[in-house]
């Protein structure tokens, strides 16, 4: 098939800006908010200058966009060590210790900084029941950093008021990014509203000398080059298809608007990557996508299969589960909690049903007995009205779908439901790339630490919060404490190699050719046919995405097989996925709301790609309840109990895998 | 459809420097007719109802119907943001209705100092554990 070009002979040619820094930061969700904040704060003295590139509004970008009802990291009166068991546990056995107890040992500071700006975070009154936000506040309750009792749900998660909690952080951030200006004198350094597409190598073939990218509301395109680059963007949602294909097709769990931009990035600049075959399928309220944790941990409620049966508790099941996945099966970790809900659902024993009235009634019970009739039924209403903010702050959509088909909590029981898989590593998963550790921990192996913390293999490359792999169960807190982590370690690269002058190997006008293909190639033929969106010199954004989801979720273990894929299936997807690939570069754009689309699809594209070849490589079921491989339907320490660590080459567009020894530092 | 714009009540945000709903929408959605000076949901599929263009509309013109895939008609989920709380009122498809205040910040919009009361860095530690303000944990 011929290839296109873009020569501006139809589409006009964008005005092209140079942006020289220090440290450029992509990505304004937490990691790149917390990496605004730390960053400027070396960079400011050193007259270092700081820039950050957001494709939305920092306000309201990234996982966080929506709110969050609890902060999931928070170690406080806990050890840093646990961390590391309770993420190990839940990750199937393989993490990056040192990056884990890292991020435990620093996480706090960012709680502590979020409470400081302004986010509410409840706080356990004298009476042993819970204030909002306020209430402690109007009772002079301590914050956390003075030693006041944070609410748990579980052994990490803390309560938050949190429907503000980015606009929070965001205006941290951007008040940071000025204070850079007035110490360096630049004009700009915070870009909303532009989209990074794609890293360009040096001269020198080893550091990225530019980041390229466009805005969505002018037709300028902008090259970023700076000495040390930190990717802070978020991980890939709809890849696979999901279980809603109609408007539902935006009420992904994780944000719909993360598009794989980071490990695209990496991957063209030949970042090694890590355990990318991993991934999350959240069992959450059906449908609404709601969040389950709260129910779970806090109210109690318990799940069971449509007849009140614990299905975790089913001796077939489990039998089965202990000997094909071991050991790890017994500790019924997310993973295989989901495993054992699929096995009662494939058994037709669903709905699977979060038995929210019966934990309401023992709750409502419990309440009247200590209170009384009357100030227990006032603690009872405190607690429905929690509920429900557990939706509002995080899942809006689950509290209208309750009012919309009359579901009562305390009446009625909800349908829970894994979702369709998501490729992560803030959340429960560590799909990411390999990047160096602290390096100061005792018992950390040579192949974990390569200077500066949380670079990648690319030097100059530094990784943060969704696109770190091997080191899961950051969250939000996490995620903005992994960014301070980078970007104070992209500093002290900045200032050892204060001689670098980033040289990009392409032209402007090549990166520009490069960006605005799709509109070239959608200004020469629309006029072809009579309606543009059905031409057969190009393919639309929509498309792309239907067929890369078709492929995903039919080939490589989507729910339409029960997340089951082989060898064989891998295989005959990779030919379809190359196939797509190469239609890419008949992308279509009629606006520049198209071309963010085509090139977040493309990003898309080169994330499930990596998804499915780490699959391959890894001939073992490490995630049951996640995907499994039917060839190999088992857990296999004596062969994989290591990392799967590869490489992308962009310019010939080969891969290279090897293992990499996995070491335990921590009990 | 999920979010969309009431007719009467959108002005376009003509008063004001931009359009605030298509400021705001992290996924590029919401687009201004510039004949009509109307807003509206460009691509509704790709809505994650965040609601954050209800919150921000100065016309409160933004509202969204839950997603036809699943959501049956006549219920409503309507968010009013003030300063230190957002009030929530939603209607059930029965007529039933629930309103919520929650707490949404503790400090003024605009007063965050992130740097104000903190140490300065001291670049012998830059190399090591901890941040500029604080050092990491010791167990």
């Amino acid at each position: 098939m011929e290839k296109e070009t873009c020569t501006f002979s139809y589409c006009q040619k964008p005005e092209v800006t140079e942006v020289d820094c220090d440290l450029l930061i992509m990505g304004g969700g937490m990691a790149g908010c917390g990496a605004a904040v730390e960053g400027c704060a070396w960079a400011n003295p050193k007259k270092l200058k700081v820039v950050l590139v957001d494709k939305a509004a920092t306000d309201r970008s990234g996982a966080v966009a929506m709110g969050l009802s609890a902060i999931n990291t928070y170690v406080g009166e806990n050890k840093a060590a646990d961390y590391v068991k309770y993420v190990r546990n839940d990750l199937m056995g393989i993490i990056r210790e040192d990056l884990v107890y890292d991020l435990g040992r620093h996480v706090d500071d960012s709680v502590h900084l979020f409470e400081e700006w302004g986010l509410p975070i409840w706080k356990k009154g004298d009476d042993g029941f819970s204030m909002d936000g306020h209430q402690a506040r109007a009772a002079g309750k301590k914050s956390l950093k003075e030693g006041g009792t944070p609410v748990r749900t579980g052994k990490w998660q803390i309560m938050i008021n949190g429907e503000s909690y980015k606009v929070v952080v965001a205006e941290a951030a951007k008040k940071a990014l000025e204070s850079n200006r007035a110490a360096t004198g630049m004009a700009q350094n915070h870009y909303e509203r532009v989209f990074i597409v794609k890293a360009v190598m040096d001269t020198n073939g080893k550091n990225v000398a530019s980041a390229i990218g466009f805005s969505t509301r002018e037709n300028k395109i902008y090259s970023f080059k700076a000495k040390a680059m930190l990717c802070a963007t978020a991980g890939a949602v709809n890849c696979y298809r999901p279980r809603s294909v109609g408007e539902g097709l935006g009420r992904t769990w994780y944000p719909v608007f993360c598009a794989g931009s980071g490990y695209a990035f990496g991957m063209q600049a030949g970042a090694e990557m890590t355990l990318m075959e991993n991934r999350f399928v959240p069992a959450r309220f059906k449908d609404g996508y709601g969040p389950v944790g709260a129910w779970f941990l806090f109210f109690k409620a318990k799940a069971t299969d449509s007849y009140g049966n614990d299905y975790c508790a089913d001796k077939e099941y489990f039998d089965d589960a202990v000997a094909r996945y071991g050991d790890y099966a017994k500790n019924l970790g997310t993973a295989i909690r989901n495993h054992l809900m699929m096995r009662a659902m494939k058994d037709g024993r669903g709905p699977i049903l979060m038995q929210t009235p019966a934990a309401l009634a023992d709750i409502s019970k419990a309440m009247k007995e200590k209170l009384g009739e009357k100030e227990g039924a006032k603690q009872v209403k405190h607690l429905e009205a929690e509920a429900w903010e557990d939706f509002l702050d995080m899942a809006i959509g689950q509290a209208s779908l309750w009012a919309a088909t009359n579901v009562e909590p305390d009446k009625v029981a909800s349908e829970i439901m894994p979702t369709e898989p998501y490729l992560l590593g803030s959340h429960a998963g560590c799909a990411g790339f390999w990047v160096s550790g602290p390096g100061d921990l005792p018992g950390t192996p040579e192949h974990y630490s390569w200077g500066y913390n949380r670079m990648s293999t690319v030097p100059g490359l530094f990784m943060s919060g969704d696109v770190v792999g091997a080191s899961g169960h950051k969250f939000s807190s996490g995620s903005h404490a992994e960014g301070r982590m980078a970007a104070k370690a992209a500093i002290a690269y900045i200032l050892d190699h204060a001689d670098y002058k980033p040289a990009p190997k392409l032209s402007l006008d090549d990166i520009a050719a490069e960006l605005y293909l799709p509109f070239e190639v959608y200004e020469k033929y629309k006029t072809y046919t009579t309606d543009p969106a059905i031409n057969p010199n190009y393919i639309s954004q929509k498309s792309i995405q239907t067929r890369l989801m078709k492929i995903a979720d039919e080939y490589f273990g989507g729910c339409s097989t029960w997340y089951m894929t082989s060898k064989t299936m891998l295989e005959a997807g990779l030919v379809k996925l190359e196939l797509l690939k190469e239609d890419c570069n008949k992308m279509a754009a009629a606006n520049l709301h198209e071309l963010l689309r085509c090139f977040e699809n493309y990003h898309r594209i080169l994330s499930v790609e990596a998804h499915a070849r780490h699959i391959l490589f890894r001939e073992e079921s490490r995630y049951p309840g996640y995907y499994y491989r039917g060839d190999f339907n088992k857990i296999d320490d004596a062969n994989w109990k290591c990392f799967t660590n590869s490489k992308y080459n962009a310019e010939n567009n080969t891969w290279e895998f090897k293992k990499v020894p996995y070491v335990q530092m921590y009990p | 459809m999920p979010s969309f714009v009431i007719t009467e009540k959108c002005d376009g945000c003509k008063a004001q420097d931009k359009t605030a709903c298509q400021y705001i929408c992290p996924h590029d959605l919401m687009a201004l007719d510039r004949e009509k000076m109307k807003a509206y949901n460009q691509e509704p599929e790709q809505c994650w109802e965040c609601f954050n263009c209800v919150k921000i509309c100065p016309q409160q013109a933004v509202e969204v119907r839950g997603y036809s895939d699943f959501v049956p008609l006549g219920s409503s989920t309507i968010p009013l943001r003030g300063t230190e709380d957002i009030m929530w009122t939603i209607k059930f498809r029965s007529g039933l209705t629930k309103r919520f205040k929650f707490p949404i910040r503790t400090t003024v919009e605009g007063t965050v100092d992130p740097f104000a009361g903190k140490p300065a860095p001291d670049y012998a530690t830059i190399k090591g554990p901890g941040f500029f303000n604080v050092p990491a944990r010791k167990e």
